[in-house]
């Protein structure tokens, strides 16, 4: 099990737009540097990314919520 | 005065800005405020304090139903709107009007007709304000093409008439090149549009942003001088300067004379701002559009004025006259103002929501800080980055320069990365100094490298 962190406070997405579906789903594999959702934080949308590879389990913070800088935003499975 | 209670549905340093106008004016103060929002300074400040709904501004400060349920249960006669958020929102003033209250601002029938481009173009034009020559609707081939740049004069802007977005923008600097274009244009047009008519208009190549602050009580109107916005990153302003140095006499007088010209055709009640480009080759200008609040740029004015602009739009709101008259209106030395924003400008102003660890504000006699912040504040995330300004202002536009650089070096907002370095840049820039910039200079200076860690003495 890994965690993916939030590297900022903000208001964390699952998706790019309303329109578009998640960016992962249980059991996407992740590779290094995938993105897994976007921090918007003072009108500005950053990208999250995975920091190692694995197989993507679940959102644990949910769309479109307020997170703080640390919090897990989703787990990746080995 | 009809406003005993005023309702501020804002944040930020401008709600703490209106806050302390409406209790100079006597007036009762009720902050909005959003849960994440509980311990800012305008909610310490204010006479009382009512939450509007979750952090996100869609749940609270863009909350129409929230607002006015929360004015209305403070038995608010009034609401100020601050700047973004709703203050442009014909349907919130309907809202804050059908509950028997009074918008502090203009009606909703000006913003709008001011908000719609087309119809703010003819409501200049109409009041005998430049706007940017172009072709009166569509062209159709060559020659009609340079038939109307002739009349319109070079360098021209050839678009899609049916296109958008500046997609198939080209500029043509004499008759030759146009001839070339236009074909092309009309060919990709049709390509990407099914429609090859193109439109024309006068290519303002690198204009410099000129606005006049205009107050009007309905009937009567004034302005109070200009303001140079120039220095911009990303279209956001970063440094402003009242008045605008690179303007002679003559442009000036005939710049803030058209803009009284169009508040008066409007029947303007508020502060509004009238924002044009200005050529400096050939000393044109061009009404661009208006802007139907007060901005963030205000102070800048009111320190080359002496005018409260804030308490001004209140006092009309409340259904007073104009408290000057145009010649009761100053224009003394030179004031600017730079943005403070919790960016890293080392990290391509990378968003900073940090908690603040030590505060000193500069104090003195022509520096001016307007903010929201205090010690130990956590700056949200949810909200955009401007903490505050620092204004300063003296007789000359060097000496202004020159005091910036001391207000800027007395300022530290301790525990967060801020656009001062930025500014301490700005300062010591020849171009800056000299005057010698446009919208286009600023983002090409900055990728250039002329602010790294090097430049800077690097970050506070």
């Amino acid at each position: 099990m890994a965690d993916i962190q939030s590297p900022l406070p903000g208001t964390f997405y699952h998706q790019a737009t309303p329109e578009e579906p998640p960016y992962k789903a249980k059991g996407d594999a992740v590779a290094e540097g995938d993105v897994i959702g976007l921090i918007e934080v003072m009108k500005t949308f950053i990208e999250v990314k995975a920091e190692a590879a694995g197989t993507f389990d679940a959102y644990v913070a949910d769309n479109a919520s307020a997170v703080t800088a640390g919090a897990v935003l989703a787990t990746l499975v080995d | 005065m009809a406003i005993r209670r005023l309702f501020i549905a804002n944040r930020g340093e401008i709600a703490v800005r209106i806050v302390r106008a409406a209790r100079a004016l006597g007036i009762h103060t009720i902050q909005a405020h959003s849960e994440a929002d509980t311990e800012m300074l305008a909610v310490r400040e204010a006479d009382e304090a009512i939450c509007v709904g979750k952090a996100s501004a869609a749940d609270s400060y863009l909350n129409i139903p929230a607002l006015v349920e929360a004015a209305r249960k403070t038995e608010a006669d009034a609401v100020h709107p601050g700047y973004g958020f709703l203050s442009e929102s014909a349907a919130f003033v309907r809202a804050v009007e059908e509950a028997g209250m009074i918008f502090v601002g203009p009606s909703a029938d000006t913003i709008d007709r001011m908000g719609d481009k087309v119809a703010a173009r003819e409501a200049a034009e109409a009041a005998g304000v430049p706007v940017v020559p172009g072709s009166d609707g569509r062209v159709e081939g060559a020659a009609a093409a340079v038939e109307v740049a002739t009349r319109i004069g070079y360098p021209v802007m050839v678009k899609a008439a049916a296109g958008g977005g500046g997609r198939g923008i080209r500029v043509a600097q004499d008759e030759a090149e146009l001839r070339k274009l236009a074909p092309q244009a009309a060919q990709e047009a049709e390509a990407a549009f099914g429609d090859g008519g193109l439109y024309i208009e006068r290519a303002i190549l690198s204009p410099r942003h000129i606005e006049v602050q205009i107050l009007g009580d309905g009937t009567d109107a004034v302005h109070c001088w200009e303001r140079e916005c120039s220095l911009q990153r990303r279209r956001q302003k970063v440094w402003e300067e009242a008045g605008a140095a690179c303007l002679d006499e003559a442009a000036r007088a005939e710049l803030c004379r058209s803009a009284v010209a169009l508040a008066k055709a409007v029947q303007y009640r508020g502060a509004g701002t009238l924002e044009y480009l200005y050529d400096q080759k050939t000393k044109e200008f061009f009404f661009i559009e208006m802007n139907t609040r007060i901005q963030v740029e205000h102070p800048v004015t009111e320190m080359i004025t002496g005018i409260d602009l804030v308490a001004e739009m209140i006092r009309v709101a409340g259904g007073e006259k104009l408290s000057v008259t145009q010649d009761q209106i100053p224009r003394n030395g030179h004031a600017i103002e730079v943005r403070i924003n919790a960016e890293d400008p080392l990290n391509n102003f990378m968003p900073f929501p940090g908690k603040v660890d030590g505060l000193t504000i500069p104090e003195g006699e022509g520096v001016r800080v307007d903010h929201f912040l205090s010690d130990g504040y956590q700056i949200p995330p949810f909200y955009d980055s401007l903490l505050g300004k620092v204004i300063v202002h003296a007789k000359t536009r060097d000496a202004a320069i020159d005091k910036l650089k001391q207000a800027l070096e007395a300022l530290k907002v301790g525990g967060v990365r801020t656009t001062v370095p930025l500014h301490l840049a700005l300062a010591d820039a020849p171009e800056v100094r000299a005057g010698d910039f446009h919208t286009q200079w600023l983002e090409p200076w900055l990728a250039a490298g002329n602010l790294t860690a090097d430049s800077t003495g690097g970050t506070q």
